[in-house]
């Protein structure tokens, strides 16, 4: 009996090691072959107007919002096949329109020898220049997250990336269209006519379900990184037309359909960075062109310390003009907001632990009083807190700017963000 | 002080030959009377090249740890793969994984011997590919006390040399050599570099900056051998001797020849970068 259970149980022993061993394997060759990663951060904002505001529906003067961007990542195949899902939400403590959320990514990928599909929700951005991205044009903005239009809706997409030896092609079909968002009655930053977001009108008869193509070409030929697209389907910048409802009046949303060809150029040259970018846009009302160029100058380890000092300039025209010209056949064209427009800046980078960076940009027109100036400065505290800290102040006396609607609202707003 | 020293292509061929056929010997055989220190510093650079050649691809993991004057501490996790070239400097990705704000971020660099490298930068939060200016050579790295040329590939002619002397310590005997930065964007005037006589690896590296004073000193520990040839050191130690400072970079998971390939190294591969 003694015999037999020792017996047993060294065979009870060998089988457990064995799946130990069996299952320990298992998930070995999991864990090197796939991969699940949670990350993202979680921010608090505080924003303080420095005026009261214009209109009465419109909050007074702080703003506290909270918002969330977590961001989960699977992947298998040795990396060669991944899903990402990012989803992002923000709560407005006073501004019911302020409080909305996105999918702003939620995208497979496969990767190939010379190819990659992507297919999903995702975001793109083409462009060089800072101040004005023109040629930036597959995500919608999301008009109520922030001023500047560097914040992006998620966009549905099938894209098929050719990697050459003379370039990077890449092949879209835009599978349905997302209208931008705009600031409701309470908030703050807007003109004194509400958007109406339900009343929506577009060109095609798909509406919203247009399937929208693009194709772009992109590569680096010694100092210069080049770009060139060709899209076609439905503007992302709507057609904001005035329209009665009852006693009062509301901008309703209208949705052309448009090709447009870009070019995005950037000549890196020693401590200078030459920035152009240059649209055509041709819609069944108007036709155009646009370009946004400039440089961007560095002094590296300025005043014989680790900063770098770099110095920007860029120009806007835009064909169309400034809009209300009486010499502009096309009365309907609303003009372009920058449309003659030169824009200053700096970028202070300390090079510290911190990766503290100060950036100030003025921007104004040359036809018109309108003016903007921005200071952001961020730091990082720790190694999971950055803390950023901006002011817009944002001036004109002239009523055919859109400025001249936001002229009462000058702001700063602390940020603080937690990354995890 | 800038030795400018320029080998004309005839003297180069007959002192890579000199080199070659010195090879199968574990340790150089030098004649101060026969070779000028220019051309021994330049042979004893080229054999730490040479014996350096051949690796193909690597990929590893690195940890920075940044110690500022008061003793505080704060980590970058950073993950490298790299691709060796024949005929020119190595093509690298770098991606951050810490701290979390940069998540993601990553740099592409193809490094060049004969004109400056070409470098991408990707921010995840805005999708962005951004081409960088490689002028910023002297730029510390994510606030460390290593450059953006500290990181840079070593190739034979990115520098003219001097053979300075024999210099025995610490149970290994090294050839001392100054190397003068041939790109006038180098925040340095001069390096010494100690290499041992035995596997010809750097084991130590002084830093004169553009004022010609000693900045940094830059020690490499615990050299292991990889595929039974490639040495990397699992740990390096650079000192800041003008402000205290000093950064560690621990090495960890290198593997070699995972068969990376050129297409593993363009704007598509940065954009998805882990």
């Amino acid at each position: 009996m003694l015999r037999e259970s020792t017996f047993q149980e060294s065979m009870l022993n060998k089988i457990l090691t064995l799946k130990i061993a069996a299952v320990s394997l298992l998930l070995s060759a999991t864990a090197s072959s796939a991969e699940f990663e949670v990350t993202g951060n979680i921010g608090l904002e505080e924003r303080y107007f420095f005026n009261q505001s214009q209109y009465p529906e419109q909050l007074d003067n702080s703003q506290t919002s909270v918002s969330v961007e977590p961001e989960f990542y699977w992947s298998w195949n040795d990396g060669n096949d991944s899903l990402t899902f990012k989803p992002f939400y923000r709560i407005d403590a006073r501004d019911d329109d302020r409080s909305h959320g996105d999918i702003r990514e939620l995208s497979y990928i496969h990767v190939d020898d010379d190819w990659e599909f992507r297919a999903g929700i995702h975001k793109v951005f083409w462009g060089v220049t800072e101040f004005q991205h023109l040629a930036d044009v597959i995500n919608q903005t999301d008009g109520i997250e922030n001023l500047d239009g560097e914040d992006k809706l998620g966009q549905q997409m099938l894209n098929l990336s050719l990697v050459k030896d003379w370039g990077i092609v890449d092949l879209y079909l835009l599978p349905g269209f997302r209208e931008r968002t705009f600031p409701g009655s309470k908030s703050r930053l807007r003109g004194q006519l509400l958007v109406d977001e339900d009343n929506v009108t577009y060109e095609s008869s798909a509406k919203d379900k247009h399937l929208d193509l693009a194709v772009r070409w992109s590569h680096s030929l010694g100092a210069f990184d080049i770009g060139s697209y060709w899209f076609h389907g439905t503007n992302r910048d709507p057609t904001l037309i005035p329209t009665q409802v009852g006693d009062s009046a509301i901008l309703r949303q209208h949705y052309n359909q448009m090709d447009q060809f870009g070019l995005d150029l950037q000549a890196t040259l020693g401590d200078w960075l030459w920035k152009f970018e240059s649209i055509y846009r041709n819609t069944n009302v108007d036709n155009f062109w646009a370009t946004q160029a400039g440089f961007e100058y560095t002094f590296t380890g300025a005043f014989d310390s680790a900063a770098d000092i770099g110095l920007l300039l860029e120009y806007s025209w835009d064909e169309r003009g400034e809009g209300g010209d009486s010499n502009n056949e096309e009365s309907n064209s609303p003009g372009a907001s920058y449309q003659n427009d030169v824009f200053m800046g700096s970028r202070i980078a300390l090079n510290d632990a911190q990766s503290s960076e100060v950036l100030m940009g003025f921007g104004t027109d040359l036809d018109h009083s309108a003016s903007t100036f921005l200071i952001e400065a961020t730091r990082r505290f720790g190694d999971n807190l950055k803390a950023s800290l901006d002011l817009r102040l944002l001036q004109s006396s002239d009523t055919i700017d859109q400025l001249y609607n936001l002229r009462n609202d000058d702001y700063m707003q602390l940020s603080l963000e937690w990354f995890f | 002080m800038k030795n400018t020293i320029k080998y004309p292509a005839i003297v180069k061929t007959l002192i890579s030959s000199l080199a070659l056929s010195l090879l199968s010997q574990t340790t150089l055989a030098f004649s101060i009377d026969e070779h000028t220190p220019e051309e021994i510093g330049l042979q004893i650079s080229r054999e730490v090249d040479q014996r350096d050649m051949g690796w193909i691809d690597s990929t590893a993991d690195m940890l920075m740890l940044l110690r500022n004057e008061h003793g505080q501490e704060s980590v970058r996790k950073i993950k490298i793969k790299s691709l060796e070239q024949d005929s020119d400097g190595d093509k690298s990705l770098t991606v951050f994984n810490k701290p979390r704000d940069v998540k993601g971020t990553a740099f592409l660099s193809f490094s060049h011997a004969d004109r400056a490298d070409d470098q991408w930068l990707y921010l995840p939060a805005l999708k962005r590919v951004k081409r960088i200016s490689s002028k910023n050579k002297s730029g510390p790295f994510m606030g460390s006390e290593f450059s953006f040329e500290d990181f840079s590939s070593f190739e034979v002619d990115k520098y003219t040399y001097k053979y300075l002397g024999d210099e025995n310590g610490d149970g290994l005997e090294a050839y001392k050599v100054e190397q003068f930065p041939v790109d006038e964007n180098s925040g340095y005037t001069r390096r010494i570099v100690w290499v041992d006589k035995q596997e010809f690896l750097i084991q130590k590296v002084d830093f004169y900056d553009r004022k010609n004073s000693l900045l940094k000193t830059l020690s490499y520990l615990n050299y292991q051998q990889h595929l039974g040839q490639y040495w990397r050191a699992a740990s390096m130690q650079m000192v800041n001797h003008q402000t205290g400072k000093s950064t560690e970079l621990k090495w960890d998971n290198y593997i070699f020849q995972t068969g990376l390939k050129d297409s593993d190294f363009n704007r598509n591969s940065l954009k998805r970068a882990r």
